[in-house]
């Protein structure tokens, strides 16, 4: 069976449950994926001949994509070598070749599954919510207290983003929306004081899930980045095994810069999962491949719109499927 | 560091070329290469990397490199000329429109950084320009998204015109205009929603704010960490809008900001400001040169030399010169120093324009501990006048009292008046230095 029959395969087992989160994902991504397949088709199209011009051209049809100069310069060198090995001459003949090699790159040798929250059976679960300036935090936090509370758990927010102005207030307001309680202080007070009390309340009033919001910070300023830690460090001596997931908040729009927030903020908080906001626009966010292959940091959510309900669980398959459905569908034809 | 800077990317990829006596053609390619994987790894779109590395390679393949003497320092040249040149040339100045109030539209995509920027740029227009500018906050989407500018506002201590979220921003921005002229306000500035390029709705509804404003300048605010999607984005605003320029925020970070270059190839729109810090001071002119010269490791000089001159005045700077000459500088002017560098920034942001300053090993990276500074300058104050005046007084007790006074150690006392003697030897050698070679007027100690 080739790789595409296995993965068509895949999707035609789960095409029930998957069917609406894929129809989300299908509209999120279609600029993604005409771009991108389609540039792909047409690169194919122009090229009989596999030569070198036709690997630079690929080369930078996946830079357009932000997958990252070292991931693509890998993958073309595998490509050339697979080319040399099949004795492949003609471009038709690498397309399915190339896919199979995206895949991989985000799966690694990794269990192709749904990466989920770390959410106890019992007991408070503390998430940690930590990225850099204007990728969404407080906004995603929003979302995800009210998933969470579709799924029935009560759910609490604690303002840890006591530095920008109105980032109290914001979160208040998306509190609000999704229905669930905020601890606060004032503008300006200590961070890890906030989300202390946050833990006190939360326990006290028999929550099970308490999600943390932080400042915006650039991962390179250490002071704030150490401030981080300690917020970290407070959680981790209030509740035993907390925090339970600590998710980076990722624009889709930033470009290789995105590796060293992954690297910088695991760094200081070991972060276990990405939400990739704003997939919703042009931006492909083909970064995290490389995030995922070379941190082993999985991307759980992705952001798909400014409604509150669009938030969906990151579904890998359904990623790549966006990004290869005109591949698939060709293949079929 | 996560990854090397296309300043380390560039220089290491020249280290190999430059000692040879000359530059092969296999060399030029090979070297055109490492420089187009670096600018494609800082986030330049692989359109404009394409142009430009056409041209780099033409002029390096002709005689101006590989025919001189040193081909690997007439490659960095030829490089930074391009990347200079794409950046466009002198910065741009802020509009002012012929009947006042000036109108400033500030557009973006969401978490680019417009109403931090709408704040910082009010402050610039008052503090570098003596303006009055009046805060319009017509972002009614975004929770809390008033509040935020509300909360700039006080902190400004400006005045902020809003009309809650259930008005729409064409007609708050209509009213704003009015209040502005009958307050005498000289610029306006709106804050409008983060929204996404390809949202038509939203996109008509800017359409709609600058029909009915018609603004002198319409600014697009971008992340500076923004990837291959720079292009599009900038395009489109620029397509719909037509801007008049481009506020770069976020670049106090680590990314290499390759967006920059992207958007200015695609648009032609100059950038006109860069945003270097979460505080309301923290905006600066933007200056393309300097940038190109920053990309490639030669430090930002022109921004040091404008900060230099900010704040410390020609006077000051002449009798603290006369003082080092003469060694005759004392603690208290050490504390006066101190005082003006803190008032140019923080040292970290100092630290990154001085040309090589990254390349020193132990600077690099160091994280200046403004700590320590606190400890320097407690220490110096515990100390009476004479011993600040000479500092040959000092003996055990006057150094036990010392440290007491300042809560420190002796050890640390002992630390200072070393540091400091050694300062004061270096100072006496860096002032006996022929005319020609010192900075203009630029006597900053610990550099």
């Amino acid at each position: 069976m080739g790789f595409m029959d296995k993965l068509k395969n895949k999707f035609k087992q789960n095409e029930e449950e998957t069917d609406d989160i894929s129809k989300k994902y299908k509209q999120g991504m279609e600029k993604t994926r005409h771009s991108f397949s389609g540039k792909l088709n047409d690169l194919i199209a122009r090229y009989r001949k596999v030569d070198e011009e036709f690997f630079e051209e690929l080369e930078e049809l996946l830079i357009g994509a932000d997958v990252g100069v070292n991931t693509v310069m890998d993958l073309v060198d595998e490509l050339k070598m697979e080319v040399k090995r099949q004795n492949i001459k003609d471009t038709k003949e690498i397309k399915d070749v190339i896919s199979e090699k995206l895949v991989e790159i985000y799966y690694g040798d990794d269990d192709e599954e749904v990466e989920k929250l770390n959410i106890q059976e019992d007991g408070l679960s503390v998430i940690l919510v930590v990225g850099v300036n204007g990728a969404g935090k407080t906004t995603s936090i929003g979302k995800l207290a009210h998933q969470l509370k579709q799924e029935g758990k009560s759910v609490m927010l604690a303002a840890g983003d006591t530095f920008r102005a109105g980032a109290i207030e914001q979160l208040d307001a998306w509190g609000k929306r999704a229905g669930v309680d905020v601890i606060k202080q004032g503008e300006g007070s200590d961070p890890a004081a906030v989300i202390f009390d946050g833990i006190k309340a939360a326990n006290s009033r028999n929550a099970d899930v308490l999600i943390c919001d932080t400042a915006g910070r650039l991962q390179n300023k250490v002071n704030l980045m150490n401030e981080l830690a300690k917020v970290k460090r407070v959680i981790e001596r209030e509740v035993p095994d907390a925090p339970h997931d600590v998710l980076l908040v990722l624009d889709a729009t930033t470009g290789q810069n995105a590796m060293s927030q992954a690297k910088t903020f695991s760094d200081a908080t070991d972060v276990s999962g990405i939400i990739l906001t704003k997939l919703d626009g042009t931006a492909k966010g083909g970064i995290v491949l490389a995030i995922r292959n070379e941190l082993q940091i999985p991307v759980k959510f992705a952001g798909l719109g400014e409604k509150i309900e669009d938030l969906q669980e990151f579904d890998a398959h359904a990623f790549v499927y966006g990004l290869f459905a005109d591949l698939l569908e060709d293949e079929a034809e | 560091m996560a990854f090397e800077g296309l300043a380390d990317r560039l220089q290491s990829t020249m280290k190999k070329i430059t000692g040879k006596g000359k530059v092969s053609e296999q060399d030029v390619k090979e070297m055109t290469r490492e420089v187009r994987l670096a600018l494609l790894e800082a986030d330049v779109n692989f359109k404009v990397v394409k142009d430009l590395i056409k041209r780099i390679k033409e002029r390096a393949v002709g005689q101006e490199v590989m025919e001189s003497l040193t081909p690997g320092q007439q490659v960095i040249k030829v490089v930074k000329e391009e990347l200079s040149e794409l950046m466009g040339g002198e910065q741009s100045k802020i509009a002012v429109a012929d009947r006042p109030p000036t109108v400033i539209m500030m557009t973006g995509l969401q978490g680019a950084g417009k109403t931090t920027t709408s704040g910082k740029l009010a402050n610039h227009l008052r503090k570098k320009h003596n303006r009055k500018p009046l805060l319009v906050a017509a972002d009614v989407y975004r929770p809390a998204a008033i509040d935020q500018l509300e909360t700039v506002g006080q902190q400004l201590d400006m005045p902020v015109f809003s009309k809650g979220t259930d008005v729409s921003p064409v007609d708050i921005a209509k009213e704003a205009i009015e209040q502005a002229k009958e307050e005498h306000h000289d610029y306006v500035i709106i804050d409008t929603a983060g929204r996404l390029h390809v949202d038509e709705d939203l996109m008509g509804e800017l359409e709609q704010i600058k029909a009915a404003v018609i603004p002198d300048e319409i600014f697009l605010v971008v992340d500076a960490m923004t990837g291959q999607d720079a292009v599009n984005v900038a395009e489109s605003f620029n397509d719909q809008l037509e801007l008049s320029g481009v506020v770069l925020t976020k670049l106090d970070g680590d990314t290499r900001g390759g967006a920059a270059l992207s958007i200015k190839a695609v648009t032609g729109k100059p950038i006109k400001f860069a945003g270097m810090g979460e505080k309301l001071d923290q905006l600066e002119p933007f200056r393309p040169e300097s940038m190109a010269s920053r990309i490639l490791g030669m430090g930002d000089v022109l921004s040091l030399i404008d900060k230099a001159e900010t704040n410390v005045n020609e006077k000051q700077a002449k009798e603290l010169e006369e003082k080092m000459r003469t060694m005759s500088f004392t603690f208290d002017d050490f504390l006066e120093q101190m005082g003006q560098v803190k008032q140019m920034g923080p040292l970290e942001d100092l630290m990154n324009m001085i040309p090589g300053a990254n390349k020193m090993k132990g600077l690099k990276n160091a994280q200046i501990d403004e700590k320590q500074l606190v400890y320097v300058e407690a220490i110096i104050q515990s100390m009476t006048k004479n011993e600040r005046q000479d500092p040959n007084l000092m003996n055990a007790s006057r150094k036990k009292r010392i440290a007491k006074g300042s809560g420190t150690s002796v050890a640390q006392v002992n630390r200072l008046l070393k540091q400091f003697n050694e300062m004061k030897k270096m100072m006496k050698q860096m002032t006996n230095m022929p005319k020609g070679k010192k900075g203009k007027g630029m006597n900053l100690p610990f550099m």
